[in-house]
């Protein structure tokens, strides 16, 4: 409170009240205190009025200091005063004493001047003057940049002053030899032994002398193209001499080298140059330059393209697949490598070289599997002609090996060309992850142009036998039975085999692609051949058969015939010539397990049958010559038993294979039964024949009541066409054929 | 085998001769001859189709003279019919004749009549088989026959015939003639022959080889038939069980070939009027009706007029087949009716058929 409200009680307080602080004094204290009090401040004040004296005399002891130094301060101002105004006099006298210099140098220092101009212009004229002789020993030194850039220095002051008296000799003189220079400098571009280099200097200083760019770079692209060509007849040359390689190692030395050479300087010169001289111009020029250019490169890699296209067309071995992808290896990454042209790809045009040189090795190898598979076949047929093979024994080994050798070289070959094939595909190759490659080469080329292709080639040249066997009687029958087998082999095996292979090698996945001809549909048209040769084996073994037996009862004169004492020797040879069919096929072809019930008691077999037929016969021998009754039973018999396909489809097994051509065979008999009229003997022999082929037939069929049908159908034939139908007692049939 | 279509005809007898009545262009009329060696009992059958109602009418004459092989008519006179027969001369021997009859005009279906023979022939000097007689196409006097190496060429106005011309065959091997036919073009002037595997065709005027086909077929030539509308086709067939159509112009190669039969092919026939359709009959069994649309006549026509371009030609191949129980030796095309052919086998049935109705219509419109 009482810092807010300045109390008047207290004594520093401004306001200060001395009544009231006495009087608050003295009323509230007692004598004593205010004694004490008295006392204090009286104190108080003394201390206050000495401090004020002090301060009173130390300020003005201050005061009387401060006033003396400005009185020296004033007298030193006024000595300083002095030396400035000498100062002022003495720097205008040097300024006088200067201009006085300057103006006696004036006239010296133009004359010098003047002279050193003359100096200079002396030396130009000097070098004028020396220019052509310089120009001349230039050019004959071969200084050709230098002589340049004389000339170019000069040039300028030929221009302005070239039409002085004086100065006109020179310019004249100047020109002739830069002309000349010109000429000297186009020359290189016509000289053949010119490098590259030499021919950028050239027209780098052609330039410079200002010749219109346009005729020189066409000029220029002449030159270079003239030895180009020169480089791609040199190539044409070389390509029938030398391998693959070595011409595709030329090729890339020379021409393509040499090529990139002048396109680069021909970049260098025209494209990317930045100092010539008509800037407005050089868009366009840059432009017409460029497509020159492209036009030059196009021109000659179609040129070298072709070439290339031919050699590898050359190419007629085969042999050296690893060569070719080698050399084609090398001619792709260089291709690759360089970018010639902005507009053309030119590695898509080597790919399709390459694929080329792919289809055209396929092709290749095609043929040569063809060629060898008709070597085989030729050596099959000889095996199988040379007469050793008439004996039997001979022929048990040799057919099944001969099959399987067949075989085994077929796919061994195939194996081989996929292996040689199999090196476009390395992973070193270059072209080889190129998709556009890969796809048509392994899957268009390998895969269907060259196995699937042969594998149709198989089949067709297997079919293809029946014709030839059909027209050439020298070409024995069994070829086509291994024909059948061979291609049944292949359906059970190799097709499949060669195929995964394939697609293993060529990492084809015959799952994606739909337009692969799938393993099924080879081994369709596998199984359709096998089944159209096996049926045509049947078929001209049952003819050649037929034919037998048909030339045996036509030419013979059964009206006239003596009573049988023998089986017909012909019915022999039928019994052999089966039996030796029966043993062929059996090579290639197993049992089926019909026939095992029957050579497991055959004595019973053949005697019910005698017995039945017997019973059988006895219809004939009770025969009363009427036709009728014959023919009723005939038909009785007939209407019992099933329909008797002649020709029809075999199955892949021997007895399917023998029952075929004994149908064919009987069938024909029976046919040349009906055209010939028998007397009583007569009768009796064919009676004597059908028991006899009866007694060996049966164990060759699946089936023995078809054998007895047929025969029975033959004597049945055979009692028809009988002027005096009396059969002989079975007992002593039985006893004409056991006697052979 | 369509029953709606097809007739049969029943005969007791084995028979494997079978003509058309070619003359006979009003009526459906074929001639069937019986195989018995029981001489008396031969016959002869003509058979009247009728198309409207699927009905048969015959008349059977007598046939004494022996067992009938072959059975040819007049293409000039429907009453005039040739056979080739054989006849038993005693207990143990029989020989081929061959004889020109006229069919009787009876209207007495209940009688059985013989055949009165118009013309014999001596065939006695000439051997003992005879292959066929067939009439010639324009001149009714003239008839060759075919024996077993020569052929012969009779002039029958009189009641024996006249031997005109007599070709020998000569050959390694003793070859045989197996048939023979006129060739109906060339003013028919040409008689061709099957030898073995070989054609051979002879002009009846000088009796020189015209020309010949050297392997038709890779076993025996059976029969052959010539093409009535494109004249240089030939069909033939064999034991083989080809059928093939040549152009004997280029003999190197037949033009059609095909084999669907399953055993020897005894006949073959053009269909005289839509010549794309072959009929051929089998010892197995069946007779087919097959296309040969790729060397017929209409294709060629086809081909020069544009309209025909959306009519699609029958592919080559079989078409129909008929089923017979046994083996077929004769099929014969109506000459009075494009579509119906009759077929005959050796026990004796007759079978009269229709070509199918979508086939028809196919190679009509």
């Amino acid at each position: 409170m009482a810092e807010k409200k300045p109390s008047p009680l207290d004594l520093n307080s401004p306001s200060f009240n001395p009544n009231m602080y006495l009087d608050k004094l003295f009323k509230e204290s007692n004598l004593k205190q205010i004694m004490d009090h008295e006392s204090e401040i009286v104190k108080d004040t003394q201390t206050l009025h000495s401090d004020m004296q002090t301060l009173v005399y130390e300020n003005y002891n201050k005061f009387i200091s401060a006033t003396d130094t400005i009185k020296k301060m004033k007298v030193d101002f006024k000595k300083m005063e002095n030396e400035m105004d000498l100062l002022a006099s003495n720097m205008s006298s040097i300024t006088s004493f200067s201009d006085q210099i300057n103006s006696t140098l004036q006239d010296t220092r133009s004359q010098i001047s003047k002279l050193s101009g003359v100096h200079t212009l002396l030396q130009r004229l000097q070098f004028l003057f020396k220019l052509p002789t310089s120009l001349k020993t230039r050019m004959e030194e071969k200084r050709y940049i230098e002589a340049v850039q004389d000339y170019l220095h000069a040039q300028r002051v030929l221009e302005q002053y070239g039409n002085l008296p004086s100065l006109q000799g020179i310019k004249t003189d100047c020109e002739t030899i830069l002309i000349e220079l010109k000429k000297e400098l186009r020359k290189h571009f016509s000289n053949p032994q010119a490098s590259a280099k030499e021919l950028t200097e050239s027209v780098d200083l052609l330039l410079q002398l200002n010749e219109p760019a346009k005729e020189l770079c066409s000029e220029f692209l002449i030159c270079a193209e003239k030895r180009l060509s020169d480089q791609l007849v040199m190539l044409k040359d070389q390509s029938e001499q030398r391998d693959i390689s070595e011409f595709i190692d030329l090729g890339c030395s020379g021409f393509l080298s040499d090529l990139c050479l002048v396109v680069a300087s021909f970049d260098d010169m025209f494209i990317n140059r930045n100092n010539l001289d008509n800037i407005e111009n050089s868009d366009i020029f840059e432009n017409f330059a460029a497509t020159e250019l492209n036009n030059f490169v196009k021109q000659n890699m179609a040129k070298y393209f072709d070439l290339v296209q031919n050699k590898v067309d050359l190419e007629q071995d085969v042999g050296d697949t690893a060569v070719l992808v080698q050399a084609l290896d090398r001619f792709y990454k260089r291709i690759e490598s360089n970018t010639l042209c902005r507009d053309v790809d030119f590695s898509a045009l080597a790919t399709e070289i390459v694929i080329n040189a792919g289809r055209k090795q396929c092709k290749a190898h095609l043929q040569i599997l063809k060629m060898h598979f008709a070597d085989c076949l030729t050596k099959v047929r000889q095996n199988l002609t040379t007469p050793k093979l008439i004996s039997q024994d001979d022929s048990s080994k040799n057919l099944n090996e001969l099959l399987s050798t067949l075989i085994m070289s077929i796919v061994e070959k195939i194996k081989g060309v996929l292996q040689d094939l199999v090196v476009f595909i390395q992973p070193e190759v270059n072209f080889a992850q190129k998709p556009q490659f890969k796809d048509s080469f392994c899957v268009d080329n390998v895969r269907e142009g060259l196995i699937v292709c042969f594998m149709h080639h198989l089949t067709a040249t297997a079919r293809s036998y029946c014709a030839i066997v059909a027209s050439d009687l020298k070409v024995p029958p069994t070829v086509l039975l291994l024909l059948s087998k061979l291609c049944l082999d292949f359906r059970n095996g190799s097709v499949s085999f060669v195929l995964s292979q394939t697609d293993e090698l060529f990492q084809i996945n015959p799952k994606q692609s739909a337009a692969l001809t799938n393993e099924g549909e080879i081994n369709m048209t596998m199984q359709e051949s096998a089944q159209e040769l096996l049926n045509y084996y049947v078929r001209i073994q049952g003819l050649n058969v037929s034919q037998m037996l048909r030339k045996s009862v036509e030419t013979r004169d059964w009206l006239h015939t003596i009573e049988p004492r023998t089986v017909r020797a012909v019915m022999k040879r039928v019994v052999e010539d089966i039996s030796a069919i029966d043993a062929t096929v059996a090579l290639l072809y197993e049992d089926q397990g019909n026939n095992t019930e029957h050579s497991s008691d055959s004595s019973r077999k053949t005697h019910s049958i005698s017995v039945s037929r017997h019973q059988y016969r006895s219809n004939w021998s009770s025969l009363t010559p009427n036709h009728l009754d014959s023919t009723l039973v005939s038909n009785m018999h007939k209407l019992f038993s099933e329909r008797i396909e002649i020709f029809s489809t075999v199955e892949f097994n021997k007895i399917s294979i023998l029952t075929g051509i004994i149908k064919i065979s009987l069938k024909t008999f029976m046919e040349c039964v009906r055209l010939k009229t028998f007397s009583k003997f007569g009768l009796q022999q064919i009676q004597v024949d059908t028991h006899y082929l009866q007694l060996y037939l049966w164990r060759f069929v699946a089936d023995e009541n078809l054998v007895h049908f047929l025969l029975d159908e033959i004597l049945g034939s055979a009692v028809h066409r009988c002027l005096e139908p009396i059969l002989m007692e079975p007992s002593v049939v039985d006893i004409i054929c056991e006697r052979g | 085998m369509e029953n709606e279509n097809s007739v049969i005809y029943g005969l007791e007898f084995q028979a494997r001769a079978l003509a058309p009545q070619n003359a006979e262009i009003e009526k459906i009329c074929f001639l069937i001859g019986t195989q018995s060696l029981k001489q008396a009992t031969n016959q002869i059958h003509l058979v009247e189709f009728n198309d409207e109602d699927s009905t048969l009418k015959t008349s059977v004459f007598n046939h004494p003279e022996g067992e009938i092989w072959k059975l040819n008519s007049s293409p000039l006179d429907e009453t005039k019919l040739v056979t080739c027969y054989n006849s038993v001369t005693n207990e143990n021997s029989c020989c081929m004749k061959t004889a020109l009859y006229k069919l009787p005009q009876t209207e007495n279906p209940d009688t059985v009549e013989s055949l009165p023979i118009v013309t014999s022939f001596d065939t006695s000097a000439l051997g003992n088989e005879v292959k066929t007689t067939e009439f010639h196409p324009v001149e009714a006097e003239k008839v060759a026959s075919v024996l077993e190496s020569q052929v012969v060429l009779w002039d029958v106005s009189g009641e024996k015939a006249r031997s005109i011309l007599k070709v020998q065959l000569n050959g390694k091997n003793n070859p045989k003639f197996t048939t023979g036919k006129w060739n109906p073009h060339q003013s028919c002037n040409q008689f061709t022959t099957a030898v073995e595997t070989h054609l051979k065709t002879y002009d009846v005027r000088s009796g020189e080889l015209a020309w010949g086909i050297d392997n038709v077929h890779s076993q025996l030539l059976r029969d052959l038939d010539f093409n009535m509308n494109k004249q240089y086709h030939v069909a033939t067939c064999g034991d083989d069980g080809f059928i093939k159509i040549w152009d004997f112009r280029q003999t190197g190669q037949p033009v059609y070939s095909r084999s669907d039969h399953s055993h020897w092919v005894w006949c073959i026939r053009f269909n005289p009027f839509h010549d794309q359709l072959l009929l051929s009959a089998s010892s197995d069994a069946r007779v087919l009706v097959s296309s040969a649309a790729s060397v017929s006549s209409e294709n060629n026509n086809d081909c020069m007029q544009d309209e025909t371009e959306a009519k699609q030609m029958i592919s080559d191949g079989p078409l129909q087949w008929c089923e017979h129980e046994d083996s077929v030796y004769c099929a014969e095309w109506s000459l009075a009716e494009p579509w119906v052919f009759a077929s005959l086998s050796y026990d004796g049935r007759l079978l009269i058929s229709r070509v199918k109705k979508s086939l028809k219509y196919q190679i009509m419109l």
